[in-house]
């Protein structure tokens, strides 16, 4: 009992800490999850490769910065409101393009030839952890397996402060943890409403729900499926450029933690489901900064595993279910 | 000819499920394609509409070999089918199920006219546009299938099976419905079990047993046809 009460109050001043840390580090879990829940919807498919559609995208965005002039460690200061804005947009942009290419590239390339043999599930799988190794060992070897700092392009400063009062801290709130929540829900939206307004949406959830059908329709599957790969890739881009702010070096193997969490984080939220991605990963970052928080920074990978293991036991199917590809025939 | 159909063997794996099979459909008819469960009529029907390649024969459509062509083209040069089971997007709402039946043409006033008339045709469908297509019943689902499939303007409506499951009250109104479109100048394949229904409303008839064509004739022929009423007709 003792260990529990100890525990607790070592938790509770941090408690406000924690939960704006966890959201922050749920947003890019959630963005990340995107990818895996739209090809999952559409393929039945999990991209395990996605998590180097991710890497590639830190990258991308570090080096689009040094071209425009800002490296790590190069002592420059950090530069004023405008040029950051232009830093921002190049380093999303670059890292969608490289990210929505890696990821189209990746299923034309390793999934595509298995569709059109109708090879068995396990093989996709195995193929989609060999392209998440080749890619990996790829930036590895590129790199000299060294890690790359990351320019310091916003410096956190402190927007608002929340104090729930009773024992427990007040919480800063800084600049750059709002920009990085307020963006993966935007890209959740601007993802939900193009797949639920646009035509090319339609097509999509219409192979997600039922394949033949849809062919008999006239929609293009292979295309649908590379708008699929594409649009969580751009997403991952997102995620990508975010974590650069967040993160003061990256390296070649950041990949693989990042994407079996987000995955992690979609399953939560109900693989297949939007929502479900954005639900997953904000829960998931909450939970498991909670649970470093109560056992020890050591524990924060265990506790979001066994988190999602507690869920799928009494809700196998996720925490809002699966609706991309709902009630398929 | 509107539709031909030259010599068609289609595979499923190492098990054949059509045998050589030829059969043609004319600009303006109803044509139907009867014969009991497991003879290959929805493979027929799946291989006009490309979802499944055959391994020899010859499909032409309006004079053009579709032999190879993507079932997404097809839909375009006009052949557009409701499904065995309806094949009803359950999640989408009626609505968006009919505008997946237009999904490769322009929206536009043209579509939106297209949208008015099978309203009309099915008042049910405008009256629960906004429903999930999954909570429809079985008739509906099936009006559902083929307002969809118009959506698209076809040439030609396949109809696989658009009585099954249904009332016979339900079944008749789906017939008249199909006499209508056809008369509004859309040809139509039909297959069907229920060969009484079929044969008295089409122009021509095909009967399949086990992969091959074993009869063709006019519907008013294999009515009456002893063979026919024997083993499909249930009259001794
Ligand atoms: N997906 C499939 N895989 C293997 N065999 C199939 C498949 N679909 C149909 N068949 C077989 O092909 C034959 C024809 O089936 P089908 O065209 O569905 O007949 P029908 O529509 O006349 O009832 C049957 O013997 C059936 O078992
Ligand atoms: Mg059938």
């Amino acid at each position: 009992m003792n260990y529990f009460s100890d525990r607790w109050h070592d938790l509770l001043p941090n408690l406000g800490d924690l939960v704006v840390a966890g959201l922050t580090q749920g947003a890019i879990y959630a963005l990340i999850a995107l990818g895996y829940t739209l090809v999952y919807g559409v393929l039945q498919l999990i991209n395990f490769a996605h998590s180097e559609v991710f890497l590639v995208g830190t990258y991308a965005s570090i080096i689009v910065w040094g071209w425009i002039g800002y490296a790590a460690g190069d002592g420059n200061p950090v530069p004023a409101l405008g040029t950051v804005i232009l830093l921002l947009g190049a380093g999303t942009i670059a890292a969608s393009l490289v990210s929505g290419g890696t990821a189209v590239l990746i299923e034309r390339v390793a999934y595509a030839p298995l569709r059109r043999k109708n090879a068995p599930r396990l093989i996709f799988l195995i193929t989609a952890i060999g392209a998440s190794v080749a890619i990996s060992e790829l930036v590895g070897e590129l790199t000299n397996r060294r890690p790359w700092g990351v320019p310091l392009l916003v410096e956190p400063k402190t927007q608002f402060v929340i104090d729930p009062g009773m024992s427990i801290n007040p919480a800063p709130v800084t600049n750059l943890q709002i920009g990085i929540v307020l963006s993966a829900i935007v890209m959740w939206f601007l993802l939900d409403t193009f797949l639920n307004r646009s035509r090319f949406g339609l097509g999509i959830r219409a192979v997600a729900q039922n394949e033949d059908t849809a062919a008999l329709m006239g929609v293009n599957k292979d295309r649908v499926i590379m708008l699929t790969f594409l649009l969580g890739g751009l997403a991952a881009g997102v995620a990508a450029t975010l974590y650069n702010l967040k993160i003061g070096t990256i390296s070649f193997n950041i990949g693989f933690l990042l994407g079996l969490k987000a995955f992690t984080a979609a399953v939560l939220g109900g693989i297949g489901n939007l929502r479900g991605a954005l639900v997953g990963g904000l829960v998931l970052g909450l939970v498991e900064n909670l649970g470093a928080g109560f056992f020890g920074n050591k524990w924060i990978d265990v506790v979001a595993f066994v988190i999602l293991v507690i869920v799928l036991m009494f809700r196998p199917t996720g925490i809002l279910g699966d609706s991309l590809g709902r009630a398929r025939a | 000819m509107l539709l031909e159909i030259e010599n068609l063997d289609v595979h499923y794996g190492r098990i054949q499920a059509l045998h050589g099979i030829s059969l043609s459909v004319g600009e303006g008819e109803i044509v139907a394609l009867i014969g009991a469960n497991g003879a290959g009529k929805s493979t027929t029907m799946r291989a006009i509409s490309g979802l499944r390649r055959p391994s020899t024969g010859r499909i032409t459509f309006g004079g053009e070999d579709i032999t190879k062509m993507r079932p997404d083209r097809r839909v375009v040069a006009g052949i557009c089918q409701a499904p065995e089971g309806r094949g009803i997007f359950s999640g989408m709402t009626v609505q968006e199920n009919l505008f997946m039946g237009a999904y490769t043409r322009k929206r536009g006033a043209q579509l939106n006219a297209d949208l008015d008339h099978v309203y009309m045709l099915f008042p049910r469908l405008k009256e629960r546009r906004r429903q999930p297509g999954g909570t429809l019943s079985g008739g509906e689902q099936q009006m559902l299938a083929i307002g969809r499939a118009l959506m698209s303007r076809p040439k030609l409506l396949l109809l696989d099976e658009p009585s099954m499951g249904l009332a016979p009250m339900l079944i008749a109104q789906i017939f008249q419905i199909i006499l209508e479109i056809r008369d509004q100048g859309t040809t139509i394949l039909l297959v069907e079990q229920n060969a009484q229904q079929a044969l008295s409303r089409a122009d021509r008839a095909y009967v399949m047993e086990t992969g091959s064509i074993t009869r063709e004739g006019t519907g008013a022929d294999l009515l009456v046809d002893p063979a026919v009423r024997d083993a499909y007709l249930g009259v001794a």
